[in-house]
């Protein structure tokens, strides 16, 4: 469950960000999360209800935005979307995938009052 | 409250590190406001890398092994893969040779950090408590403790856990995976994330394959599946066996870190 520890550098952001533009509750917080970022949203989920009880983001909305990965095929050159690491290409079959991006771990941004 | 960094480390307990523990986790007899304000509040673009905490600790970690030609693994693999053994293996073959030191990171108890102490090398114990994943933090006060010789080889046994140390860099110069032939060829499938963090997989307890049915070229073409990039050597700490191919491999990334270092320094 490093979901639980992730969860807890969300609030370290929230709160940073809370003195720098001066706002004191937080009603949503979008996150970008790339498929292949070694992350589960529910897991996520479940650990930002348990890490923001008593801070500025109790009761928070929680939007998880999932950013699949690309990749190129080197064997059929279409350029395809990967869920995991390993996949095979969905059109060919061929394991030779140059991926790009799907990796990232990110506050969007936030709905604050 | 840390004295060096203004840290409460929650759960985690490092060998010769003290704290005043300043619980960060949150207090949980907070009084609850059910004032519900439906009012719409405004929008804060952020843009902001939840791991970026921990990566700038990684890259304090990494300036600091690459000035002092200290080369750090990584090790990570389930528990029970054979890390320990291959570690103590690995340290009573490379002793007199080069300085070395270990951090062990387990949930509880210091029993890692005292086999390795059995033979003769220094060891720092991190506890992790409920955690699940050493972080670079963590080993960054593990090595003030440690304090290993300029020029070092240090190995970090991470928690026995295939999931949650893939996300977390600490500063080392290589993941290496261990994978004994007692667990599933498919494991590399089954958690890519980490085989794809590795640069090195060690394939450990070959000895017992001929009581098995574990198919290795079948493990092999997964693990390049999900890793093009990544090497691989078969041996078994208990036998001996291809243990000579791991300790050249450690060899050559040492004398090749310190060969950075050099044309680090004639660059100025």
């Amino acid at each position: 469950m490093h979901e639980m520890s992730l969860c807890e550098s969300v609030v370290q952001i929230l709160d940073k960000s809370a003195k720098e533009q001066g706002f004191t509750t937080v009603k949503t917080v979008w996150l970008e999360i790339g498929m292949l970022s070694c992350v589960e949203p529910e897991a996520m989920r479940f650990s930002f209800d348990v890490v923001t009880r008593g801070t500025l983001a109790e009761d928070a909305k929680l939007v998880i935005e999932r950013v699949p990965a690309t990749a190129r095929c080197l064997s059929c050159l279409k350029d395809v979307t990967v869920h995991q690491y390993g996949d095979l290409c969905p059109l060919c079959g061929g394991s030779d995938l140059q991926i790009s991006g799907g990796d990232q771990l990110r506050v969007k941004e936030l709905e604050v009052v | 409250m840390c004295t060096t960094c203004g840290c409460g480390e929650g759960e985690t307990v490092i060998e010769g590190h003290t704290h005043e523990h300043g619980h960060h986790h949150h207090g949980h007899n907070h009084g609850h406001h059910h004032e519900h304000n439906e009012e719409s509040g405004r929008i804060v673009q952020l843009e902001q890398d939840i791991l970026a905490k921990n990566d700038a600790y990684a890259a304090t970690n990494r300036r600091h092994f690459s000035d002092q030609g200290i080369l750090t693994l990584n090790l990570v693999s389930s528990p029970g893969s054979g890390k320990t053994t291959l570690l103590t293996k690995t340290l009573d073959a490379l002793q007199g040779e080069y300085p070395l030191g270990v951090i062990e990171g387990d949930q509880q108890t210091n029993h890692d950090a005292e086999r390795i102490r059995a033979t003769g090398v220094n060891a720092v114990q991190i506890n992790t408590g409920k955690g699940c994943h050493l972080d670079a933090h963590m080993v960054g006060h593990a090595m003030q403790t440690l304090a290993p010789e300029a020029g070092a080889m240090l190995f970090i046994e991470n928690v026995g856990n295939l999931v949650c140390p893939a996300a977390f860099d600490l500063g080392e110069a290589h993941k290496v995976v261990i994978l004994s032939v007692t667990e599933g060829e498919d494991k590399p499938l089954k958690y890519p994330d980490m085989f794809h963090a590795a640069d090195l997989m060690i394939l450990n307890k070959v000895d017992l394959l001929p009581y098995l049915e574990f198919d290795v070229d079948r493990c092999l073409a997964y693990a390049r599946r999900v890793n093009p990039n990544i090497q691989i050597l078969q041996l078994s700490a208990t036998s001996g066996a291809g243990m000579d191919g791991w300790l050249a491999w450690l060899k050559q990334e040492h004398q090749q870190l310190a060969g950075d270092a050099i044309e680090m320094v004639a660059q100025g």
